[in-house]
């Protein structure tokens, strides 16, 4: 039987018309501790990196970032992580956190509302633009904040929340409930 | 339009725009209410928030109590009716929805009257993020009621509305003021539509808006005078009546008396005339104000405009007695240095201008300070706060409406990027401070809400109260829902007299959040039902749910409770479960456990100073349970520890502990220990944990992993393997929470459903909560949290074997030695076997006699833990007893609802002590 | 809803943090060298001030860390 995301059976489709939602399921996720150094990004940002040239790196903490993948690439990752990258191996620990958190992406001209309705940042584009992450709270739940980029063909932002997954029916409900109330314009 | 009401059963029309207040007026309704104490008849005595006499509840569409008349907005088919002093909740359950919403900006500004506007346009004007709150349907503030600039105000907020870093947000009060500028505000959304408010939309929405910098236009509100029958219907506020007159198109009455202490009331009775009610007479307790129509007349500009419209001004007047119960008819007027000197004038209105009090709640909350100003007659605002607030308009004492634009324009920080209109306005006399007229006593009103009285205060005076928080107390005056906007700074005056003190030593009572009353529904939100807090589940929470089963709340966590089948209920469902377990196979979902990965060179060395036995002699390939203490010596938690190779441990916590435990680890870490290479990574949710419990499992996961040794030999107790189980990569744990042959299957999460069908179609029997108590119970395994209360050391729970005597330190062992954790008598944990089979109520009390002996009564402890069980075939329980262990076999006597029951000591292990059935 | 400022987060709301009590209040070197009432100092004896404070607070929900500031108990002003 097939590997099940924690999303699997949850209908994401009604959100209306000013945001969309959608599970990314399976991405492979690293949780790298170790010294910080010049090739992690700096505190409050994240960015896509050579290494494969599909490996997000995410920052957690000022010893901690987030590596994340496509499907199937933690050996990959790990190994390549492992070689090159970390400067002392005594000091650094990988753990696959892959299955600890599930992605939602957001889009739409209601995404921002949508999140100011349950997370106390302040993701204004002047504050926190493309590149930006952080660990808050959304909805009561613990997640890792990303501001993708802007939609090229909307100038709107794309967001990804990563959530644990005994909280993700919890959030995509609470998301689902509240992209019902968003206004129209601000 | 024409919008229809009902009010105290009687039907009347109204007019869009109006406040129910305004559409009772306009009906010639002036008894609104009547005094909660007096049972005296009470009209509406302002127009806005501030009001404490016109009270209302409405009943259709949908119940809600406490509101005020002067800030309901009419909509058709609204069903209200007055009230005396107390509102009655809806009974039954509000259909509406509320949310709240997080907002950022580097100004708000409260209060969108002329300084409010004037500072938002400023600070838009500097391209700031700009947030302009107001209470009102539309901005304008005291502009609306004087009917001034409203061009401009149009233009202007026109203008706001189109800039994108702005956002106006009308029916929205601010209501607290909190630390690091956080300003509340709670939104009307769709109240004001009545019936017709779209299904399903917010109804409330609470703003958390985080400021950089805040402007405070909260405005001023005007006071009354304390005076006999000054809470007669048609006694009314001199601007309240101006704004009805003016904004709302209503003459609240016919012919009208003026009392003032200031120039204010002089430009209301001015648009009032205007607006055709015949002014009587000015009555103006500044004997200085000269009413000549000569142009040399210093001070006394506004008392000329009136004698110029032939309206009578009597400087050095006060107002001697009111005649008319449930509506003034007549009014009698005594000059102040001649009591013979008086007049008895026939009005159906008498306006009060007792002087204006700046709206200082909220830089009250934010920890400014408010003082008393003489030449203002008012507490304003004085200095500086250390939040970043300033204030502007009526709030700061500025009472023009130039002044205000030019302060506003100020506040916002655009000085000199917006053009202001010229505004002409006649030159100011100073106002007076007075706060009683000549007489009053008893039906002299303070406080119209609470019904507090000249004499009350004079009362609480004479007790020997001599503050205004104490009088406050004593009286109850300030303390209704309106929190005594128009009575606060009255009763401090009125008591600095009482007391011959200054109103500036006396000072006034503290300002508290919420400056209105606010809904406990709009606070809660979305935060409500299934989302009052957030629900977590398990990979195979799915599956729990299509197999039937109830669920149990362990943290946030939902866990199955028990399975039960068609017509079973709990207590047979438990009991099948349980023998399920003993007798044959079961399974239970334990992912909800804590786990946490724990890496680098001393990773052994750190779980050595966390846990009370020894981890760094466990060999890789092994498990060994540990318990956690704090340095108290009391238990925290515990759990296994796996070794999975020389440097990298997996630590599992009880399901509740999880976020403690791994916050507990870096604590230590980062803030003792930083010098040892120890990483910590929760891995909760990466791996999905099925316990397979019973003789037969052995047989089940031989046949699911082909390639594992599951011989006793092969796969020894406390050991654990990397395999392949039911075509899953899997790390099986040959560990036991119920005495029985069982081990602990983890696979990935996204996994778990594929292991718990392949066990499912085996025929194993899933059990829940309850029944793994049972178990564990039985074998007299404590429940940290449930067997334990924090006052608990390992010593007391039986677990002195998993204490260390060779290591030099531990969180805790220093404790262990206190003299307090050496006593003989200490609570311990121990079994009870009801003689009589019952099954005692978890918290029962123990005692060691069978009649309860006369208080106070020393329990021996109590009980903790209380099952059935199937295994032993009889009721039995756990136990916190006072030196417990010695009890032995001996009879204590347990509370059982009103009767004492005889119980029996045990050992805490009551099912196979010996251990036999651990390897299977 | 105080802001706390995490030196490495930025300022986030307190409800982000978990309160460590009084700062530099250290576990003691040699536990079994103190007398009774040392220990009990060390496990149960805290400042209470009214006024500057020097206190542990823990990003818990963001970057995890520990970090110790200055805050005012009567106040809520963090001054360092």
């Amino acid at each position: 039987m097939a590997e099940r995301s924690p999303l699997a059976d949850v209908d994401l489709s009604d959100t209306g018309d000013r945001v969309t939602l959608a599970e990314v399921p399976f991405l492979t996720q690293l949780d790298v501790r170790t010294s910080p150094s010049s090739s992690f990004p700096e505190p409050g940002t994240f960015r896509t990196d050579e290494l494969d040239g599909e490996a997000t790196f995410i920052w957690l903490g000022p010893d901690e970032w987030l590596v994340v993948g496509p499907p199937g690439a933690q050996k990959r990752l790990t190994e390549r992580l492992e070689s090159g990258r970390l400067e002392s191996v005594s000091d650094t620990s990988v753990v696959d956190v892959s299955a600890q958190r599930t992605t939602l992406e957001l889009r739409g001209p209601g995404a921002l509302e949508l999140l100011a309705l349950g997370c106390s940042l302040d993701l204004h584009p002047r504050v926190f633009g493309p590149g930006r992450c952080a660990q808050t709270t959304l909805a009561h739940t613990p997640v890792i904040l990303l501001q993708r980029k802007h939609c090229v063909t909307t100038g709107e932002p794309v967001f990804w929340v990563l959530v644990r997954a005994s909280f993700a029916s919890h959030l995509a409900s609470w998301l689902l409930d509240a992209s019902g109330d968003l206004t129209a314009g601000h | 339009m024409t919008l229809r009401f009902t009010f105290d059963g009687r039907d009347y029309q109204g007019r869009n725009g109006d406040t129910l207040a305004s559409a009772l007026l306009r009906n010639g309704v002036h008894v609104v209410s009547s005094g909660i104490r007096t049972g005296r008849p009470r009209g509406i005595l302002t127009a806005g928030v501030e009001e404490p006499n016109a009270i209302v509840q409405i009943e259709e569409p949908f119940p809600e109590p406490m509101l005020t008349a002067t800030t309901v907005e009419l909509f058709d088919g609204l069903v209200a009716r007055g009230l005396r002093g107390q509102g009655r909740l809806a009974d039954r359950p509000d259909p509406a929805r509320y949310d709240a919403i997080h907002a950022h900006c580097d100004v708000l500004v409260v209060g969108a009257g002329p300084a409010g506007l004037a500072a938002a346009a400023s600070a838009a004007a500097t391209d700031a993020r700009v947030i302009l709150v107001d209470d009102q349907p539309q901005p304008g503030g005291s502009l609306l009621g004087a009917g001034e600039l409203l061009d401009w105000v149009a233009e202007t907020v026109a203008g706001l509305r189109a800039a994108p870093e702005v956002r106006v947000l009308t029916r929205t009060t601010a209501f607290g003021y909190y630390d690091d500028n956080h300003v509340i505000a709670v939104e009307r959304r769709t109240q004001h539509l009545g019936a017709a408010a779209p299904a399903g939309a917010i109804r409330e929405r609470i703003w958390r808006i985080r400021a950089k910098r805040v402007v405070l236009a909260t405005g001023a509100h005007e006071r009354s005078i304390a005076f006999a029958d000054n809470d007669r219907p048609g006694v009314m506020l001199a601007g309240a009546a101006r704004t009805y007159a003016v904004r709302y198109g209503v003459l609240p009455g016919r012919r009208a008396v003026v009392l003032t202490t200031n120039d204010s009331a002089y430009a209301a009775a001015l648009d009032l005339h205007t607006a055709g009610v015949e002014i009587a007479a000015i009555a103006d307790l500044r004997s200085s104000i000269s009413a000549s129509t000569s142009p040399d007349a210093a001070g006394s500009e506004w008392a000329r405009r009136c004698t110029e419209r032939g309206i009578e001004v009597l400087p050095g007047w006060a107002v001697s007695a009111v005649t008319g119960e449930h509506r003034v008819s007549a009014v009698a007027l005594r000059a102040l240095t001649d009591s013979s000197s008086t007049r008895e004038i026939e009005a159906d209105l008498l306006l009060v201008s007792g002087g204006w009090n700046p709206v200082g709640a909220l830089f009250s909350q934010a920890g400014g300070r408010l003082t008393y100003d003489p030449a203002l007659a008012a507490f304003r605002p004085d200095g500086g706060c250390r939040q970043a607030v300033s204030v502007a308009g009526a709030l700061a004492g500025t009472y023009t409406t130039s002044g205000c634009l030019s302060a506003g324009v100020e506040a916002g920080g655009g000085a000199g990027l917006i053009t202001l209109p010229v505004v002409e306005e006649p030159e100011a006399a100073p106002p007076i401070a007075v706060w009683t007229l000549p007489g009053a006593g008893a039906d002299a009103f303070v406080d119209l809400q609470r019904d507090v009285s000249v004499a009350d205060l004079d009362r609480a005076t004479g007790t020997g109260m001599r503050s205004a928080e104490h009088v406050k107390r004593y009286t109850t005056a300030g303390t209704a829902h309106d929190q005594g906007k128009t009575a606060g700074t009255l009763t401090s005056g009125v008591v600095a007299e009482l007391l011959g003190v200054e109103i500036g030593a006396l000072g006034t009572t503290t300002f508290r959040p919420p400056y209105t009353p606010v809904s406990f529904a709009a606070l809660a939100g979305r935060d409500r039902g299934m989302r009052f807090d957030p629900v977590r589940v398990t990979a195979l929470h799915g599956r729990h749910v299509a197999r039937g089963a109830l669920f149990e709340d362990v943290g946030q966590w939902k866990r199955p409770w028990y399975y039960p089948l068609d017509g079973e209920d709990q207590h047979a469902a438990v009991l099948r479960e349980c023998r399920a377990a003993r007798e044959n196979v079961a399974m239970m979902d334990a992912s909800t456990l804590g786990k946490i990965d724990v890496r680098g060179a001393d990773a052994g060395v750190f779980l050595d100073r966390l846990y009370t036995n020894m981890i760094s002699t466990l060999k890789p390939g092994a498990i060994r349970y540990g318990v956690m203490c704090r340095p108290d010596g009391m238990v925290l938690d515990d759990g296994t520890v796996i070794r999975l190779a020389e440097d990298r441990f997996l630590v599992t916590t009880t399901t509740g502990n999880a976020a403690l435990i791994l916050d507990w680890m870096e604590e230590w870490l980062q803030t003792e220990w930083p010098s040892l290479r120890v990483r910590c990574t929760s891995v909760t949710e990466q791996w999905a944990t099925v316990a397979l419990v019973g003789p037969g499992s052995r047989d089940v996961l031989a046949g699911l992993a082909p390639a594992l040794d599951v011989t006793r030999a092969g796969f020894p107790f406390m050991t654990w393997r990397d395999t392949t189980v039911a075509g899953l990569p899997a790390r099986v744990c040959r560990i036991s929470f119920s005495g029985e042959l069982a081990y602990e299957i983890n696979v990935s999460w996204w996994d778990a459903v594929t292991l718990w069908d392949e066990l499912s179609a085996r025929g194993v029997t899933p059990y829940g909560t309850e029944t793994m108590h049972v178990l564990r119970a039985e074998k007299g395994y404590p429940i940290i949290g449930q067997d334990t209360d924090g006052t608990v050391t390992p010593h007391d729970l039986g677990l002195g074997w998993a204490v260390s005597k060779k290591k030099a330190d531990f969180l805790g062992l220093r404790s262990f030695a206190r003299t307090d954790n050496m006593r003989t008598d200490r609570k311990q944990l121990v079994g009870l076997l009801p003689v009589g089979g019952e099954l005692l109520p978890e918290g029962s009390h123990l005692l060691d006699a069978p009649e309860l002996p006369e208080p106070p009564i020393r329990a021996l402890g109590h009980v903790t833990s209380s099952y059935h069980s199937a295994a032993l075939g009889r009721t039995f329980a756990l136990a916190l007893i006072r030196n417990g262990r010695a009890l032995h076999g001996q009879t204590l006597w347990a509370t059982l609802d009103d009767r004492l029951v005889p119980v029996t000591v045990a050992g805490s292990v009551l099912y196979d002590p010996e251990g036999a059935r651990r390897d299977g | 809803m105080m802001l706390i400022p995490c030196p490495w987060c930025g300022p986030r709301d307190e409800s982000e943090f978990h309160y460590g009590g009084q700062a530099g209040v250290a576990y003691p070197a040699d536990p079994g060298a103190l007398s009774d009432e040392q220990w009990a100092h060390y496990l149960f004896f805290r400042d209470n001030p009214k006024g500057p404070f020097r206190e542990r607070w823990s990003h818990s929900a963001g970057c995890r860390r520990w970090f110790t500031l200055t805050r005012d108990t009567v106040t809520n002003e963090v001054t360092a």
